[in-house]
């Protein structure tokens, strides 16, 4: 009953005027960057964090968790409208939303998203406000094992997102995983993979512009092609009566809304695992566990329910180890705990007992900032179907601008643009040899995640494997993973048995 | 369509063996007091690129991937064009991103792609290669603090600098 009691005092402090305005200010500027490729969540606070230093800590927390909050939302919109993916949390979103759009089911796309994302931040901000302390200790059992099994986890679950062509699969993946480790070695610091010295690969390969060039550049020339250069990308239309239609079809979809929330908020408060773990996991879980798993790629409104749901909740998921352990879970909240430090408050156990005020305003703003993201999404939908319903020949040349300069920003090296042109160009070429990409465009993610963990894991047993399978939770995960990736050989195996 | 699906899987192998050899230069082995050297990690990844490109490689010969049966053309010739104008057009814009910058190439590549790709009024095809590089330099110069290249044209910038920051 306390809780409750320091929920309502939060919701006292959430709903004065100031800070309420601050709700719906930073929903609306984390949905305008959140759409933008190139730019997401991490970009809207980092930039706007000088800007709290005008209001009082509350009041900043509140306005930096409602852009995290509204970018997480915004991430769906540029990957189901545009095909390109705005941040790595919005990846999976892209492999069904997409295929919607372009069959003129844009409106369906865009409510699933906002909708799965409202429910997905509303189960984790209640699991948050009951559970908070238990859970962050809990997360604190995750070593390096446990991470690395995790991510071979991750990697289980989308093995199969490339159709029966296991070989083209995996190349796929591992060619990823090469990209993720050019750079510098994280261990002993020299230069990897960096082909003949060019500087720009020495900051490594930044996943964004993979994911630009193979979701933007190869996606374009590939419409292009297809639709004859003439085509409008979608005849999607919308309407009260057809939101409402969504709306009710999504019902069919409640077991993927609540498997990616609660899979994205546990995957989110992990340490160093975050929104775009649980996204694609939640993807991949999804699909396994479909009754028609041939339609996923191919505009299954499943597809982006799961990953949206399990995004927002791992965004609040993240924020548990950060204020209860000052661990942060993501590199936003990273940024977060940052400003809290700036702000003079210090995270840890004793915030929620000292700071009693700041937190629960913080968890109740959550709650209001959640439906005040989802009110904004639905409203602007019907400009986002405008903006579709563009001829072709405006919208191509717009995305491909958008490409350039999203290509550009994030590490502002025009190295990183031409980069993205040749995956782009490759990109298409190998999709027209029916190699899937979204593995490649996943394993550059979990890649720099993985490879620490297995490396640290190693060095821990002093090589010896058996590390993975003689710790409890290490061992339990791994063998789901190990089951996961042989499952696609089951009906092989039948189908030769029986021949 | 056959003849490109060995062609492709022949390039990646080679793509995966330049791979192991530049992995090799850090030690791929076990390194005392470090664990698995640096190299360690792509290299065996690389192998993995080549097992895979052999694979399809022996799927290609008893013909069992879908474009190893394929007798169609891999492009048609008027994929061929469509292709090399969009992937010619990128180039040449992102090229010129270093000589005249993101706002001189912009609007040359909105001008090339409305008026003579997609053949819309000069009227259109101004308002956008005009409004299109103002809101970019709005949103990413001005509000978001992020400096797009400018090349050359970079001295022009500076009265408007003197006047928005």
């Amino acid at each position: 009953m306390e809780v409750i009691q320091l929920l309502f005092d939060g919701f006292a402090v959430a709903f004065q005027p100031v800070n309420l305005a601050l709700i719906i200010i930073g929903c609306a500027v984390g949905l305008f960057i959140g759409a933008m490729p190139g730019l997401g969540s991490v970009n809207g606070v980092a930039i706007l964090l000088p800007v709290t230093f005008l209001v009082p800590p509350t009041g900043a927390i509140i306005f930096l968790a409602a852009i995290y909050y509204g970018a997480m939302y915004g991430g769906a919109i540029s990957s189901i409208m545009l095909g390109i993916p705005g941040a790595s949390t919005a990846v999976a979103t892209t492999f069904d939303g997409r295929p919607l759009a372009l069959q003129g089911k844009a409106d369906k796309a865009l409510i699933a998203a906002a909708t799965a994302s409202f429910v997905g931040g509303t189960i984790s901000v209640i699991l948050f406000t009951l559970f908070a302390p238990p859970l962050a200790e809990f997360a604190l059992v995750f070593g390096a094992p446990e991470i690395f099994a995790l991510m071979l986890l991750a990697f289980a679950t989308f093995v199969g997102l490339g159709g029966d062509d296991i070989p083209k699969t995996l190349f796929s993946i591992f060619i990823g995983l090469v990209f993720g480790a050019v750079g510098l070695d994280i261990i002993s610091g020299q230069p990897r993979l960096i082909f003949g010295d060019v500087i720009g690969f020495m900051h490594g390969i930044n996943f964004l512009v993979l994911a630009i060039g193979i979701y933007g550049i190869c996606e374009m020339l590939w419409t292009i092609e297809s639709n004859k250069g003439d085509a409008m990308i979608s005849q999607a239309t919308m309407s009260f009566r057809s939101l409402v239609d969504s709306v009710r079809s999504l019902i069919s979809s409640w077991k993927s809304m609540i498997m990616g929330s609660f899979l994205g908020f546990f995957v989110g408060i992990l340490p160093a695992a975050g929104a775009t773990p649980g996204s694609l996991m939640a993807y991949g879980t999804a699909k396994q566990l479909s009754k028609s798993p041939d339609t996923f790629g191919k505009g299954n409104i499943d597809g982006v329910v799961a990953p949206e749901a399990a995004n927002n909740a791992a965004s609040t998921g993240a924020m548990l180890p950060m204020l209860t352990l000052g661990i942060p879970g993501s590199p936003t909240t990273a940024i977060l705990l940052g400003g809290i430090v700036i702000w003079g408050l210090e995270p840890g156990p004793m915030l929620f007992i000292d700071q009693q005020e700041f937190v629960w305003a913080l968890i109740a703003s959550l709650y209001a900032a959640n439906f005040v993201s989802l009110l904004l999404n639905i409203a602007l939908i019907p400009g986002f179907i405008w903006i579709l319903k563009l001829p072709f020949t405006i919208l191509a040349p717009i995305i491909f601008i958008l490409c350039i300069v999203g290509g550009f920003v994030p590490t502002l090296d025009m190295h990183d643009v031409w980069l993205m042109l040749i995956f782009g160009v490759v990109g298409y070429l190998m999709r027209k040899l029916d190699y899937p990409l979204a593995p490649a465009v996943l394993a550059i993610v979990l890649g720099p995640l993985a490879e620490p963990a297995l490396r640290q894991s190693l060095l821990m047993s002093g090589g010896e494997i058996s590390i993975f399978f003689t710790r409890p939770i290490a061992s339990v995960i791994m063998i789901i993973a190990i089951v996961l990736l042989l499952l696609p050989l089951y009906p092989v195996i039948k189908r030769r048995l029986r021949g | 369509m056959r003849r490109a699906e060995l062609v492709m899987a022949v390039v990646m192998g080679v793509f995966s063996l330049y791979l192991m050899w530049k992995s090799a230069e850090l030690p791929i082995g076990w390194a005392e007091g470090e664990g698995p050297g640096g190299g360690f990690w792509p290299f065996w990844l690389s192998a993995g690129m080549l097992v895979c490109c052999i694979w399809i490689g022996i799927r290609w010969a008893i013909r069992a991937s879908p474009p190893s049966r394929s007798e169609e053309p891999f492009m048609d010739r008027r994929a061929v064009k469509l292709f090399a104008l969009n992937a010619g057009a990128l180039t040449v814009t992102i090229g010129l991103f270093h000589v005249i910058g993101a706002y001189g190439a912009i609007p040359l590549f909105l001008i090339f792609y409305l008026r003579f790709l997609g053949r819309h009024s000069w009227t259109l095809t101004g308002l956008f290669a005009v409004l299109t590089p103002v809101v970019t330099f709005l949103f990413f110069e001005v509000a978001l603090l992020k400096s797009l290249p400018k090349g050359y044209t970079e001295p022009l910038f500076e009265p408007i600098y003197a006047i928005v920051f």
